[in-house]
């Protein structure tokens, strides 16, 4: 009964159901998109974070007992997740792979010319500067090198996106909200006459205005199912290019559960935003 | 069954809609509301239903104590007693047969026995034949009978007809109360608001006045105090009789003694 009194009231202003839709839709391509970039770039810094951070290069007199001491304090500090130690002959094994294709650089570089290192990740990439000042302080040690900018510089963006995307989708909430209390006030003005009828022959407030709510509900879900559609048609094109762009970082395809969950999710919000913005028009409209 | 003390409404305007109304109407009555237009006929019936609440006073439908009703209970109430508007407020976009349907799917009725109602309250009204026309394809008289038939959906205690003959020929507004009547003779209380005074004589029902939202009148009170007078003044007149008799009696006495003493 609710829901073909709902299915009429959508099909009698097909403009109106349209314009709800449209403003829904744009709200959950807003959605879509930075939720797309907020994962990919959590992704790159995974992977960032994955790989060897902090690169200590150690003197040539270093000793084994002071490479095994480090090591252990480092473990002791919880802040490193992993560590792996290049001996000179390592290295030079490394650097032969790296330049094989150039005998002459070959032919110059022996393993006592290459320093051993020791290559360590941090658990958390805020740590790699205090790792770095230990490393650094440690006799042992010649040089640090760590990929500082790079991974600052990716966190920074990604806190950016975060915060763009959040403020970006709360607006754009507010204002479907906003509309869509809009059209479904209009709705119930329109059919006033029809409301006050139904309340004289006896209909409970909550008869009349439960198709209103099912209509804004049915304007949330098919916005966001056609944002969550556009989104991920666009980003399933785009993967190719995007692979090629980020030069092996393993963050797309994106696995089939990313597109699921994501759907899921919005079409919960897409409910949330219909029942309170239709509920907004309700209570202001329906005494 | 329903009980009016002392109501009283006076509107945001500060005009007086209704003034110190006493009334009782009793389960199964047929009672007239007559007046002028503006009398309180209307507010009175709107009374009945919560679509207003007085200013003082009670009133009381069965047990239910209109004022004091809480909002969530008023959709009950008016599951309880049908109404037939002024304006009639049929949905001009639905068909006859959806205009009934609407009372009976918003008491949640079962599909197909809110179907069959619809069609045994055509046949009752005498529109099986225009289910499906819409209100606009009607008359004025066929559109009373469905505002009729839609009122009697849920088979109320209490139907209330705002001027059902208001706009209508006279033949026409004949047939409406006739169906009005016929309605009320399986128990159901009906209480009309009409001008029409040719009906109301026809009718020899219960016709309660209103002048200015004033009650000017009851037959039924009028009547019980005609019996009321009639019967006081067959007990005088009885009453007299024996005193004469007795007076004729005591005359007659007096008179032989005093023949006796003129013969003596």
């Amino acid at each position: 009964m609710h829901w073909s009194t709902m299915w009429n009231h959508i099909r009698r202003s097909p403009y109106q159901a349209l314009a709800a839709i449209l403003i829904m839709m744009l709200t959950f391509l807003a959605v879509s998109v930075f939720t797309i970039l907020v994962a990919g770039s959590n992704g790159v810094i995974s992977y960032f974070e994955s790989k060897p951070q902090v690169t200590a290069f150690f003197k040539d007199e270093a000793t084994q007992d002071q490479i095994t001491t480090l090591e252990n304090s480092l473990k002791a500090s919880g802040s490193v997740s992993s560590m792996k130690f290049v001996s000179k002959n390592d290295a030079l094994k490394i650097y032969r792979e790296q330049n094989k294709n150039d005998p002459l650089l070959l032919e110059l570089v022996t393993a006592d010319v290459l320093p051993a290192s020791l290559e360590i990740s941090a658990t958390n990439i805020t740590d790699l500067s205090s790792i770095s000042t230990y490393l650094q302080k440690d006799q042992s040690v010649q040089e640090v090198v760590y990929q500082k900018d790079v991974v600052a510089a990716l966190t920074t963006w990604t806190n950016a996106v975060k915060i763009i995307g959040v403020l970006l989708i709360a607006l754009l909430s507010i204002v479907s909200i906003f509309i869509m209390s809009i059209i479904v006030g209009l709705k119930i003005s329109h059919k006033k006459d029809e409301i006050e009828i139904m309340q004289l022959i006896g209909a409970t407030k909550w008869y009349i205005s439960n198709p209103f709510v099912l209509e804004g509900i049915f304007y949330g879900v098919v916005g966001a199912f056609f944002g969550w559609f556009v989104s991920s048609a666009v980003l399933l094109a785009t993967t190719p290019l995007l692979e090629t762009f980020l030069k092996g970082i393993p963050v797309l395809p994106a696995p089939w559960w990313f597109y699921v969950g994501m759907l899921l999710g919005e079409l919960v919000l897409a409910v949330i935003l219909g029942i309170f913005s239709s509920l907004l028009a309700v209570m202001r409209y329906i005494k | 069954m329903i009980h009016l003390s002392n109501v009283s409404k006076v509107f945001g305007t500060g005009v007086a809609g209704l003034a110190s109304i006493n009334l009782d109407i009793d389960k199964g009555e047929f009672v007239f509301l007559v007046g002028k237009t503006g009398s309180g006929k209307t507010t009175l019936l709107k009374l009945l239903i919560r679509e207003m609440l007085p200013t003082e006073g009670t009133i009381t439908i069965g047990e239910w104590d209109i004022v004091s009703l809480p909002e969530k209970h008023i959709p009950l109430l008016r599951k309880k007693v049908g109404v037939v508007f002024q304006d009639l407020k049929l949905l001009m976009d639905r068909t006859i047969g959806e205009n009934i349907l609407l009372p009976l799917q918003v008491a949640g009725r079962d599909v197909q026995d809110a179907a069959n109602r619809v069609d045994e309250l055509l046949q009752e009204v005498g529109m099986i034949e225009h289910k499906e026309k819409f209100p606009v394809q009607l008359s004025g008289g066929e559109l009373q009978r469905i505002a009729i038939a839609r009122a009697l959906a849920l088979s109320p205690e209490i139907l209330l007809a705002d001027e059902p003959t208001g706009n209508l020929d006279e033949a026409t507004a004949f047939d409406i109360v006739d169906l009005l009547s016929r309605i009320n003779e399986h128990g159901t209380t009906i209480i009309m608001a009409t001008h029409n005074m040719d009906i109301v004589k026809k009718l020899k029902q219960r016709v309660i006045g209103l002048e200015s939202g004033k009650l000017i009148g009851d037959t039924k009170k009028s009547s019980k105090s005609q019996e009321t007078s009639s019967k006081n003044e067959k007990e005088a007149d009885q009453k007299g009789e024996k005193e004469d008799k007795k007076e004729n009696k005591e005359d007659k006495n007096n008179s032989s003694e005093s023949e006796k003493k003129e013969k003596k």
